[in-house]
């Protein structure tokens, strides 16, 4: 076939749970490969936060709304030839079958690249996939789909209990689950029914404690096929692949079952003519099943297909990174015709992708799991996704890849010593007694209370009974447990701390075996045993081939081996710190400053280092930075690196650097990673290691609350009352000075975590005693709670001037968390004088902090005293009072960049390396206001996660974000809520449930429903107050009291939106809370916020189709005169 | 405790370690295999006679030691050098561990090595003789090294070979196969591994394995529809007396009076090679491992292969009459020929697999085309 000559691709939208930054990964290198191919790249994707959506990454890039009808509009402008639809997950394959649905790739002539459109429907569509793979002579589990739940019922007579139900074309497998019993089959199906766009489930016969195995294929238009490599799953069957912890390649495989999954692998690719690349699971019995014959091959292990992703998936982007074999560029490449053998292998620069590579160590996966930040959820997990993200590990052994991996996680300090307290395993329980109490069965807990278990020497063969998981993983956890009982009892010679380091023990954990006392501070005594005793690390490289060939590839793993491959970089370089796992709080706006960061220390002409764990991420593809180093985030893993690139041990060095990147161990950039990196600006500094920008010690005047107050109250800068308090007494005290409502906060957390409005004193009481952490002796902050206006500000502060490039006014009112606020540029409703304070203030602030690089400030805007009823003249100065500063780049950053084109993390990054902004040309002050609007939309996955409460609080909840972005507010708003799923039908049905608080706020927005035709449901006190406005309205009954009550009309979808306000009581009441999970679960737009539900019905009003699609430069061009 | 070891190579680079498998000394060439799995058939593999075998996949011995997963009677490997030996295997198949197997078969093995160093080192170094050390200090295994022939000095094949006919049937080796029937494919054997004979045998031939030194007639006499060469250890250049067969075999007739089909499989390539005429090189440090990329000239695809070779075909002084039909991705070596005129083909890799992918069993289909064709 010919090649195209223009393409568009799909990106995967806002980053959700089973969809997060490995398509940012994919869509960057498909982009790059589609212009070393000579084919035209168009792009289009609703996520700002995105390396994809940059300028110089797609020819043309549109950041608009994923739908069909927008696409058309894109195609229609475009006119492509071609469409790939695999590189943007899920979402850009369903999108690739309802654009050939509608008839819009036949209108336009664009052809269909990589995976045709019958096998899209094949792979989604469980009896079509079944079918294709009985006819190839595969195997499947027994099973039968299912449109009702009267036909499940019987599929359950005839294959039996337990059954895995699984709805067709879903995200990351939400609404599926395992039924073990009638009643869980009712609930789960009925859940799956509704979570099928298409109201289809499978129901299948349960491999539950069979091993999970996955290839990754590929294979180019003239059938070559080759696979990338083989993962294993730590936990077998019944646990999703993307919340199993995983290994690679495969270890308890012989090669003959290896090598009957990899043929198998590549029957299927090619029955599914797919050209690109492609993901399938298996599942292996852990041995042969009595009386059955599954296998075609006689004799061999019986095993069965799962399922196949005709695409690239988040299992390709761990397989790159696992092997170094680019899977997206290779796919991108094949789909516009390559051969895998004309590609050439970018890592040996002499072979081509026409191989399978080989591993020398080990790959580790753990998921990164939300439930730290939501305590109330359920930490169960099973079929359907819940992490956010993930952490990769190499190690030459899988016990060393395990423990870097738990390492990365960052959920506190948590090795695995860790137990939790709740277990309550006392000294001398019975063995049985201690499994009874572990939580054996799959949450994020479950590695360490199988550690727990074999600490009180519980056989590992019991646990491998219970669990199903092999005995070959529970044999290398009783390796960790042997050496920690070494550790303990045996003094610390060098033999004993060199073999404790290759099965990857930390010195931290090393320091606490080894001194009963656990005093602080001994972790750097072993550092010192280390250094004395020539223990040190060394560095391997990642080349694909098992050093079978010379490899250029500047990636590279920590081990302690004897050889090591990584001498220190010569002339000037920097470390950039990455943000690790993708979490809530910290996402994929990170990875876009570390990468940019890299990019910036390249175009001054230094070297970056790269230090990060994320597969996921663009910042982790080797040929973003000079070297790589896949490495924990934590104070060993940075000094390690930092001290293998001494330059001091290079002879000969020239010494020839940029300005400020002197010195024989590198500077490292800790502004863009988040706090992951952030937190390590401190031990850094304490190691005496440097760090470019914003010292340590503006970091810690920003965090710490009682210097932060002395600098504002010396800058003249207005703050909430409050104080920081260490005991419930104290916590009174203030609260009763300032007044209720306040905000408490423990110090020194991330993304809002535990943050609470708390309006009286018994609330108070509960939450200090209850919720945070005394214990520790942190403080906890209370402040004045001021339900003002919301505004954010990132500004660039070179010490001298401080550029602003933009204002976001929120649209939500102080007290909902940033990160889940719509955010507007510029601010609107601002008045001249309130932003010529803010850019005042925020100047003040930046010089009087002495910020080097970025900073990001929030505000909050009170209604000015005086304005309210005075004269007009409103001299008074508006109450501009700033709530938090926070010394590095904030997860605005990329959307700020994007729509006023101020490159703002090159400009912070060159600022650090001493060229000031006026030598770069920027002036300080606000940056022209463009002319258009962008609103920047939060998402959620509150579907995928049970239990968990869904108002927008302080607490931040949102996994990701949508930008709209058009010339008036209304448009771009219109494009912010279609893209985040929240665009209210017209005339539809809303269910009201509104706080006694909120009612006369309400009013306006219940009328503005009501006029635009919606139909009104309410609950008791609401439906009395639209009565009383002589609006007709239908009242519900509250739960318990009969049907239909509330939760009735959101299941059985009476109600297409829901406004929920709570009552501000600290246990919110328990019918809003099934509404609000009602709504999660069913989809339905679901306001909490007034403000959300103001700006949602006046976009309503305006109607949907008056909004423009454009790539994002012509938004742009459009300059202020 | 377990003990300190040393493997040494020729060079004098060391490398401590810790022995397991049986305490005794070997020295052989050190060579490395970059299969992630199936370390029981590389163990097991007759083309490994002679040799020290480095893994570079680091942990070694996950799932034990079977009694399926044998590629011949015993351990053909004089030594066997990984980062790591899991003493704690898992595997229903699983009769004991590595340690124990080799223990059992006198072989000496050697862990804790800096296994990618090494690699690296004869990467760049060439392949070269190496010692496990047992009881001697690392100078005085040097010293023993350097008094021993080279590996390209000694044949090989005569330690691995057959020592009489046999025949293979229902997955075991019986005094002579059933022809009736079927097509009978004689094997010369000259390191054969068993799944060459269990292929065979289960795509409907009559199977008979017959020592390397069988010469032409020998073979004939058992009346074959097809030759096998086998692959095997060693330098093929000290083989005169099988290159002699072979050519034996290339003039002979099957009993249909039509030209005998010929396959040869590694060193059987590189014999059928010498036999039209080409040379045989060695190679720097080989090709051993699972995901050899081999382009077939025929058709233009690539096929991933299993492959153990340490010389190679030089096909500029190929007869006329043969060419060339599989190369290498990699380095662009020859992988495979076949003669113009006669029913003879021959591939450098393992289309036999046993480790590795199975992408080209379908060579052996092409080869009993060729002896349905002649029996016709």
């Amino acid at each position: 076939m010919a090649k195209p000559s223009k393409v568009l691709i799909i990106g995967s939208g806002p980053i959700v749970i089973g969809q997060a930054a490995e398509f940012d990964y994919a869509g960057t290198q498909a982009c790059k490969a589609m212009r070393e191919e000579g084919v035209v790249s168009v792009l289009v994707n609703s996520n700002p936060a995105t390396i994809m959506t940059d300028r110089g990454i797609a020819d043309v890039v549109y950041i608009e709304p994923l739908t069909v009808e927008v696409l058309e509009r894109i195609i229609a402008r475009e006119r492509p030839d071609g469409l790939l639809p695999t590189l943007g997950g899920q979402t850009g394959l369903n999108l690739a079958v309802d654009l050939a649905d509608a008839g819009v790739l036949e209108r336009y002539g664009v052809r269909l690249l990589g995976t045709p459109l019958d096998t899209i429907r094949k792979a989604e569509d469980r009896l079509l996939f079944k079918q294709l793979l009985q006819d190839i002579g595969e195997p499947v589990p027994t099973s039968a789909t299912v449109n009702t739940l009267e036909e499940a019922r019987r599929v359950a007579q005839e294959i039996g209990l337990p059954l895995v139900v699984r709805p067709a074309y879903t995200l990351g497998g939400t609404g599926g689950g395992i039924a073990a019993t009638h009643e869980e089959l009712e609930r789960i199906v009925s859940g799956g029914l509704g979570a099928s766009p298409i109201r289809q489930v499978l129901l299948e016969r349960s491999l539950v404690g069979w091993k999970e195995v996955e290839y990754e294929v590929m294979r180019d238009g003239a059938d070559n096929c080759i696979t990338v490599c083989n993962m294993e799953n730590f936990d077998p069957m019944g646990v999703h692949t993307g919340d199993s912890i995983v290994v690679a390649p495969s270890q308890t495989l012989t090669d003959k079952e290896y090598q009957t999954l990899r043929t198998a692998s590549l029957k299927i690719i090619r029955a599914l003519g797919i050209e690109g690349g492609c993901n399938i699971q298996f599942a292996m019995a852990p041995r042969p099943l009595r009386g059955e014959r599954y296998s075609p091959d006689g004799h061999a292990t019986p095993y069965s297909v799962i399922e196949v992703n005709p695409r690239v998936s988040r299992s390709s982007a761990l397989a790159s990174k696992a092997t170094g074999y680019p899977i997206a560029r290779v796919a991108a490449k094949i789909a516009v015709g390559r051969r895998l053998d004309e590609i050439r292998n970018q890592v040996t620069g002499e072979s081509t992708a026409a191989f399978e590579p080989a591993l020398d160590y080990c790959v580790v996966k753990i998921p990164r799991w939300p439930f730290d930040k939501f305590a109330s959820g359920d930490r169960a997990i099973g079929t359907q996704m819940k992490a956010t993200g993930e952490v990769m590990a190499i190690g030459r052994t899988f016990e060393a890849a395990l423990q870097k991996a738990v390492r990365s996680l960052e959920i506190g300090k948590r090795s695995l010593l860790w137990e939790d307290p709740a277990w309550d395993l006392k000294d001398g329980l019975p063995s049985p007694e201690v499994l009874a109490r572990l939580p054996l069965q799959p949450t994020d807990e479950r590695l360490w209370a199988l550690m727990a278990a074999l600490r009180r020497d519980a056989p590992a063969e019991e646990l491998a009974l219970r669990t199903g998981i092999d005995l070959w993983f529970l044999h290398k956890l009783r390796r960790l447990v042997a050496m920690e009982r070494r550790l303990l009892s045996e003094p610390l010679v060098p033999a004993l701390l060199r073999e404790a380091k290759r099965l990857g023990f930390p010195d931290e954990l090393i320091a606490q075996l080894g001194d009963s006392s656990r005093t602080e501070g001994l972790a750097e005594r072993v550092r010192q045993l280390r250094r004395e005793w020539g223990i040190l690390p060394v560095y391997k490289m990642v080349d694909t081939c098992a050093a079978e060939f010379t490899a250029e590839t500047p990636y590279y793993y920590s081990a302690y081996e004897q050889e090591n491959e990584a001498p220190p970089l010569q002339g000037s370089r920097a470390v950039v710190i990455g943000s690790g796992p993708i979490r809530i709080g910290q996402g994929i706006e990170f990875d876009y400053c570390s990468v940019h960061a890299a990019w910036a220390l390249e175009a001054a002409g230094a070297q970056s280092i790269m230090v990060n764990s994320n597969p996921e991420t663009v910042s982790t593809d080797f040929d973003t930075s000079h070297r790589l180093y896949f490495e924990p985030l934590d104070e060993e893993g940075l000094r390690d690196i930092l001290e293998n690139e001494d330059q001091g041990l290079l002879e000969g060095s020239d010494g020839r650097t940029t300005a400020g990147l002197g010195g024989d161990l590198p500077a490292s950039i800790v502004q863009f990673g988040g706090q992951t990196a952030i937190n390590l600006a401190e031990p850094l500094a304490r190691s005496g290691l440097s760090i470019l920008g914003s010292s340590a010690e503006t970091i810690d005047l920003a965090e710490d609350r009682r210097r932060f107050e002395e600098l504002m109250n010396r800058l003249g800068i207005p703050q909430p009352p409050g104080s920081a308090v260490t005991s419930v007494e104290g916590a009174l005290q203030v609260a009763q000075a300032i007044g209720y409502p306040v905000l408490v906060r423990p110090s020194y957390v991330l993304g809002g975590r535990a943050m609470e409005i708390v309006h009286n004193p018994r609330d108070l009481i509960e939450y200090m005693t209850h919720a945070v952490e005394l214990g520790s002796g942190r403080p906890v902050l209370i402040d004045k709670y001021l339900e003002g206006k919301e505004v954010e500000v990132d500004a660039i502060c070179d010490g001298e001037q401080v550029l602003i490039p933009g204002v976001m006014e929120h649209i939500e009112r102080a007290g909902v968390h940033s990160g889940d606020s719509m955010a507007v540029y510029p601010g609107l409703d601002l008045t001249s004088r309130e932003v010529d304070t803010l850019v005042d203030y925020t100047q003040r602030i930046g010089l009087g902090l002495q910020v080097r690089g970025l900073m990001n400030v929030q505000y909050v805007i009170m209604p000015g005293r005086g304005q309210n009823g005075g004269d007009g003249a409103a001299v008074v100065e508006p109450s501009v009072y700033v709530l938090e500063v926070n010394p590095r780049a904030s997860r605005t950053v990329p959307f700020l960049s994007k729509v006023t084109d101020v490159p703002m993390v090159r400009l912070a990054t060159n600022v650090m390396l001493g060229v000031s902004l006026a030598e770069q040309g920027y002036r300080g002050g606000l940056w022209k206001r463009q002319r258009l609007v962008a609103i920047k939309a939060p998402v959620f996955s509150k579907s995928k996660l049970l239990g968990v409460d869904t108002y927008l609080g302080p607490e931040m909840k949102s996994t990701g974000e949508v930008m709209g972005i058009d010339a008036t507010f209304e448009a771009a708003l219109t494009k912010a809520l279609m893209a985040a799923g929240l665009m209210p039908h017209p005339q539809g049905t809303a269910l009201l449930s509104i706080a006694d608080r909120d009612k006369s706020e309400a009013l306006p927005i219940i009328r503005e429903f009501y006029q635009q035709g919606y139909r009104l449901y309410a609950t008791e006190g609401t439906a009395a107050l639209i009565r009383a406005l002589d609006m007709p309205v239908t009242q519900v009954m509250k739960i318990g009291e009969g049907h239909p009550n509330v939760v009735d009309v959101i299941i059985d979808r009476t109600v297409d939106l829901v406004v929920n306000t709570i009552s501000g009581q600290r246990n919110p009441l328990r019918d809003g809370f099934e509404i609000r999970r009602a709504a999660a679960e069913l989809r339905v737009p679901c306001f909490t916020s007034l403000d959300t539900a103001r700006a949602a019905v006046r976009s309503l009003a305006r109607g949907e189709k008056g909004y423009t699609v454009s790539p994002l430069h012509e938004y742009l061009a459009t300059r202020s005169p | 405790m377990t003990q300190k070891d040393y493997l040494v190579l020729s060079d004098g680079a060391i490398f401590q370690g810790e022995s397991f498998g049986a305490p005794a000394r070997a020295s052989g060439e050190v060579v490395f295999n970059t299969s992630m799995t199936g370390y029981q058939e590389v163990l097991t593999d007759p083309s490994y006679g002679g040799q020290i075998v480095v893994m570079t996949y680091p942990m070694v011995g996950n799932y034990g030691v079977n009694p399926d997963d044998f590629e011949s009677r015993g351990v053909q490997v004089r030594g066997f050098v990984v980062r790591e030996a899991c003493e704690d295997y898992s595997h229903w198949q699983a009769t004991g561990s590595l340690g124990d197997f080799l223990a059992q078969r006198g072989i000496p093995g050697i862990q804790g090595i800096d296994t990618r160093a090494l690699t690296r080192r004869l990467r760049t170094q060439g392949v070269m003789m190496g010692a496990i050390t047992s009881d001697e200090t690392p100078q005085q295994a040097l010293e023993r090294l350097r008094s021993q022939p080279l590996y390209g000095e000694a044949e090989y094949v005569q330690t691995v070979t057959t020592t009489g006919p046999y025949g293979w049937e229902r997955g075991r080796a019986v005094m002579r196969a059933r022809t009736e029937g079927r097509k009978h494919v004689v094997v010369l054997d000259y390191g054969l591994k068993l799944n060459i004979l269990r292929i065979l045998a289960a795509k409907g031939c009559a199977v008979t394995a017959v020592p390397a030194g069988a010469g032409a007639q020998q073979v004939l006499s058992l009346r074959p529809d097809g030759v096998v060469l086998s692959p095997g250890p060693g330098d093929p250049a000290l083989l005169g007396y099988a290159v002699a067969a072979v050519q034996g075999l290339l003039e002979a007739t099957a009993p249909s009076g039509r030209p005998l089909p010929i396959l040869g499989i590694c060193l059987g390539h590189q014999l059928l090679a010498r036999a039209l005429g080409a040379d045989t090189f060695k190679l720097k440090f080989g090709h051993r491992g699972a995901n050899h990329p081999v382009q077939d000239l025929e058709t233009g695809r690539v096929h991933i292969t299993s492959q153990n070779h340490g010389y190679a075909v030089d096909g500029s002084r190929l007869s006329r009459e043969a060419r060339v039909t599989h190369l290498s991705l990699n380095d662009g070596t020859v992988e495979g020929i076949r003669h113009t005129r006669l029913p003879a083909l021959s591939i450098q890799y393992h289309s036999e697999a046993s480790p590795g992918p199975r992408d080209n069993v379908y060579i052996f289909d092409r080869f009993l085309e060729l002896v349905r064709k002649v029996g016709v």
